[in-house]
């Protein structure tokens, strides 16, 4: 059973980032976008999300409980350590999520609206950058549970410049995710080529954040190059990224916009199976050495059994359900 | 601020906030769907129109609801670290269990919400049941591991260490019940009189009065059956509290000394530091019988529990009169309401009955709330309890008190805006639903 929690959070932390992260992206997208477009990128955008937000959301909600039910010294030590970039990134949430549907359902169309809007793009930016930054902060060694002043522990865990840049590739990325799938919402022929210009724009940006990640990670002596290249799967990861990036452009050009989608998704799984693999089982890696393995930490058994099985008979429920809505909502009205 | 009490009154803060939330997210779509259900079956475009006006209003509180919980699922490990190490794989259960329904109705509520014409009539209605099927089960469910810190259950505790641990058997622990049935009533008690109240107002107000009258009907029926149900439910609550927590038994009648028989106080002003209670009007043997089915039973007071494991006795103690005080008060809202109906009188004849349904907008949630502060109050100093104390939970982390008030900040501003966009809703009905369109 540990296996399918294991399994399920994984799961959950990918599908959180990859439908979580395009919808953060729509945001950012929107942030980078010249006003005279933006009510035409919002309607398109409305349309894409509208239906699906509240279930993309959930991913991150599954990956918690799981964490806190099964792997409680892992949940407990982010939440002490990580206490401020969890606390910005929930705030984030908190915004962008209103913010989002008070726009669309004020019954009135006037000014708020621009308040909506700003508040919708910013949070959106500062969300994925955060989910960024504590993403990065589990791996940069960073976090010191023997600190004593306030500063080590619970500030520079998280604020250092593997951290950050790990942050910064974070929102290439989301906008990258976000402007492939809107290009596959949209029938016009301007519309189409303004968001492949988005992707492009995203994708430079993806490539010098992650240069940049690279260059960070040198200099706070983290491994990277070490678990990326130096182990099979990651530098496979890394190479059929590359590869699909590749074929990715040949098919834009070629104008093929479904199959793009699961190309991005893809690629943005195999950059993260690449960052992952070397030390999985460890989620959290310490100052003084230690890592937190999931495996150690893994609550008593009669919780994972009931935790599995509650898990494996709530996908039963939910993904045929959740396979239709996407169904339901993708075919586009003639 | 001093940290600890920063943490206490976030959490209370985040608690109370997202209930109001997730209490409408509960229960309106019931009323949608009987509103729905009246749509489909006579064709009326009223019932349409009610059904789409409620559901937008419902899609902002949902979002509301689901930002606000997402907070909390966060927020247990922010503040409370070691009591969620230890308690995380006890009471996980219904929390992954809640998963599912929450998963359920997130997509079920993408279904109803973006489904108009696009699917099949009664699949479309199915789906609206769903959201409020699975919003039902998913209160239960919190409620269940809310109960559990009450009423621990499903491990040993040995020299500190929590062993043999049982997932199923903390989650049906012996409070679940109590508080899962009496919680249910009152969100329907709560949203419906809030609901109800808003649309009384509009009649008073000469408004879309065919709209209103009909909106009126399906709530304030929900919420009078609610509050009917709720004192009854609530004296299963009180036998239960006295059974196994009788220090907030205590705290709630402000009963410092054990009596036999106790009286039930009603009112009264606490005096904490002398340990009396002036002014208040006592009637003999009532609490032995509301504790414990006998008017001669003895119930135990404070004096009967070590000092330092007595909660906050005048919170406990005036949020408990605040709740008993609107229940009663709204059972006879309800009785007056059911008396009219009997009769086949028609309100409009009797703007003061409307006038009482406004009067009541606010009271379901008030009390709702003051119930909450009960049950949590008066279960400190405790978090688990008799096993572990809040204080012993709390995060280590300095400088709560700035989260507290940047949270503040955030939720009131909110309720702001939320207040201010139903206001616009409310206002745009004329102009949205007046004449029957054929389209839409
Ligand atoms: C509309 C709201 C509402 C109304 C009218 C009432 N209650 Fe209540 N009460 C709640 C809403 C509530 C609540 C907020 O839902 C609580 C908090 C925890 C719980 O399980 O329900 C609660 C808790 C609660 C508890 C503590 C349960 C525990 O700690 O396990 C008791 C003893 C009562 N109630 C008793 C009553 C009585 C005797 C009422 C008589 C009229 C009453 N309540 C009306
Ligand atoms: C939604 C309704 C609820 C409200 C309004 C509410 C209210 C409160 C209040 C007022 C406190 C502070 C008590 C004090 O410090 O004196 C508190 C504490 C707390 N509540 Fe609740 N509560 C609710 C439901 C829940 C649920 C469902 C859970 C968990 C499953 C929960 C977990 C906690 C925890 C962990 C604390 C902090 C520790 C403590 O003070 O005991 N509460 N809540
Ligand atoms: C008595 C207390 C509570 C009740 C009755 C309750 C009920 C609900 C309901 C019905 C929803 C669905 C949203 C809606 O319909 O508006 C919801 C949302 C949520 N609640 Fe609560 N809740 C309570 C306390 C808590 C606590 C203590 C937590 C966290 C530990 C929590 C976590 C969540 C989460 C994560 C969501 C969002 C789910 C989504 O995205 O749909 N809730 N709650």
């Amino acid at each position: 059973m540990e296996y399918v929690v294991i399994t399920f959070l994984c799961l959950g932390i990918l599908l959180y980032f990859l439908l979580g992260g395009a919808d953060f992206g729509a945001g950012i997208i929107e942030l980078f976008t010249s006003a005279k477009n933006r009510s035409k990128t919002r309607k398109t955008m409305y349309q894409a999300i509208g239906p699906v937000w509240e279930a993309n959301h959930m991913w991150l909600i599954i990956a918690i409980v799981i964490l806190f039910v099964g792997f409680p010294r892992i949940y407990t030590t982010m939440s002490v350590y990580l206490h401020i970039p969890l606390l910005i990134m929930l705030i984030g949430i908190i915004a962008r999520g209103t913010a989002f549907v008070f726009r669309h359902y004020d019954a009135v169309k006037d000014d708020m609206q621009w308040l909506y809007n700003r508040i919708f793009r910013y949070s959106s930016f500062v969300t994925a950058l955060f989910l960024g930054i504590i993403a990065g902060s589990l791996i940069s060694g960073h976090i010191d549970t023997q600190a004593n002043d306030f500063l080590s522990a619970y500030v520079w865990g998280w604020l250092n410049w593997f951290s950050v840049a790990v942050g910064f590739f974070t929102v290439s990325l989301c906008g990258f995710l976000a402007a492939i799938y809107l290009i596959g919402e949209t029938n016009e022929e301007h519309d189409k080529r303004r968001f492949i210009k988005k992707a492009e724009f995203m994708n430079i940006a993806a490539v010098v954040f992650g240069a940049m990640v690279f260059i960070a990670a040198q200099r706070d002596k983290i491994p990277l190059i070490d678990w990326v290249f130096k182990n099979t799967i990651g530098l496979s990861a890394i190479i059929l990224a590359t590869l699909s990036l590749v074929l990715l452009w040949y098919l834009l050009i070629k104008g093929k916009t479904k199959i793009l989608r699961v190309l991005a998704g893809f690629q943005v799984t195999m950059i993260l199976l690449a960052i992952s693999y070397a030390h999985f089982p460890n989620f959290i890696r310490l100052k003084n050495g230690n890592t937190i393995s999931l495996f150690e930490t893994v609550g008593p058994e009669k919780t994972i059994y009931s935790l599995g099985l509650a898990l494996l008979l709530g996908s039963v429920l939910i993904l045929p359900f959740l396979g239709y809505l996407f169904y339901k909502f993708q075919k586009k009205e003639e | 601020m001093d940290d600890f009490i920063a943490a206490r009154s976030q959490m209370a803060l985040s608690l109370g906030f997202h209930i109001i939330f997730s209490c409408i997210g509960m229960v309106m779509p019931f009323f949608m769907a009987v509103s729905h259900y009246k749509w489909l079956k006579t064709n009326d475009e009223v019932y349409k129109n009610l059904t789409k006006a409620w559901s937008k209003g419902v899609a902002i509180f949902f979002a509301t609801g689901a930002v606000s919980g997402t907070m909390l699922s966060f927020e247990l490990g922010l503040l409370w670290p070691k009591f969620m190490e230890h308690a995380g794989p006890i009471f996980g259960m219904p929390f992954s269990l809640e998963g599912t329904a929450f998963f359920i109705e997130a997509i079920a509520l993408g279904f109803f919400l973006y489904g108009w014409n696009k699917l099949n009539k009664w699949f479309h209605w199915f789906t609206g049941m769903v959201v409020g099927v699975s919003g039902l089960a998913s209160g239960i469910l919190v409620v269940a591991a809310n109960a559990w810190m009450n009423s621990p259950a499903g491990f040993d505790f040995v020299n500190g260490k929590y062993l043999n641990i049982d997932p199923i058997q903390a989650m049906f622990n012996k409070a679940w019940f109590s508080q899962a049935l009496h919680m249910c009533l009152a969100a329907f008690t709560a949203t419906g009189f809030a609901v109800a109240g808003v649309h009384a107002l509009m009649i008073l107000r000469n408004q879309n009065k065919e709209f209103h009258l009909k909106a009126f009907k399906i709530a304030a029926i929900f919420a009078c059956i609610g509050a009917l149900l709720q004192p009854l439910s609530g004296d299963i609550s009180a036998k239960d509290v006295a059974k196994r927590q009788p220090a907030k038994l205590a705290a709630m009648e402000a009963l410092y000394k054990t009596e036999k028989p106790a009286p039930l106080l009603i009112g009264g002003i606490v005096n904490e530091k002398n340990k009396t209670v002036k002014g208040a009007i006592k009637i003999p043997g009532a609490l032995s019988f509301l504790a414990h089915g006998d008017f001669n039973a003895e119930v135990k007071g404070l004096d009967q529990i070590p000092e330092n494991e007595h909660p906050p006795v005048a919170i406990t103690h005036y949020a408990f009169q605040i709740m008993v005080g609107i229940g009663t008060l709204l059972l006879l809202i309800s009785l007056i309401y059911f008396f009219n109906l009997i009769k086949k009188k028609s309100l409009l004849e009797k703007p003061w009955l409307l006038k009482l349904f406004v009067f009541a907008i606010p009271l379901g949630y008030v009390a709702l709330e003051a119930g909450w502060v009960v049950t949590e109050v008066g279960r400190q100093p405790w978090i688990i309890y008799g096993i572990m104390r809040t204080k012993d939970a709390v995060t280590p982390m300095p400088g709560i008190a700035y989260s507290f008030y940047i949270f503040s900040a955030i939720y009131v501003s909110l309720s702001i805006v939320v207040t201010f966009l139903l206001y616009r809703q409310i206002k745009m009905v004329p102009v949205l639903y007046s004449k029957p369109k054929s389209n839409s």
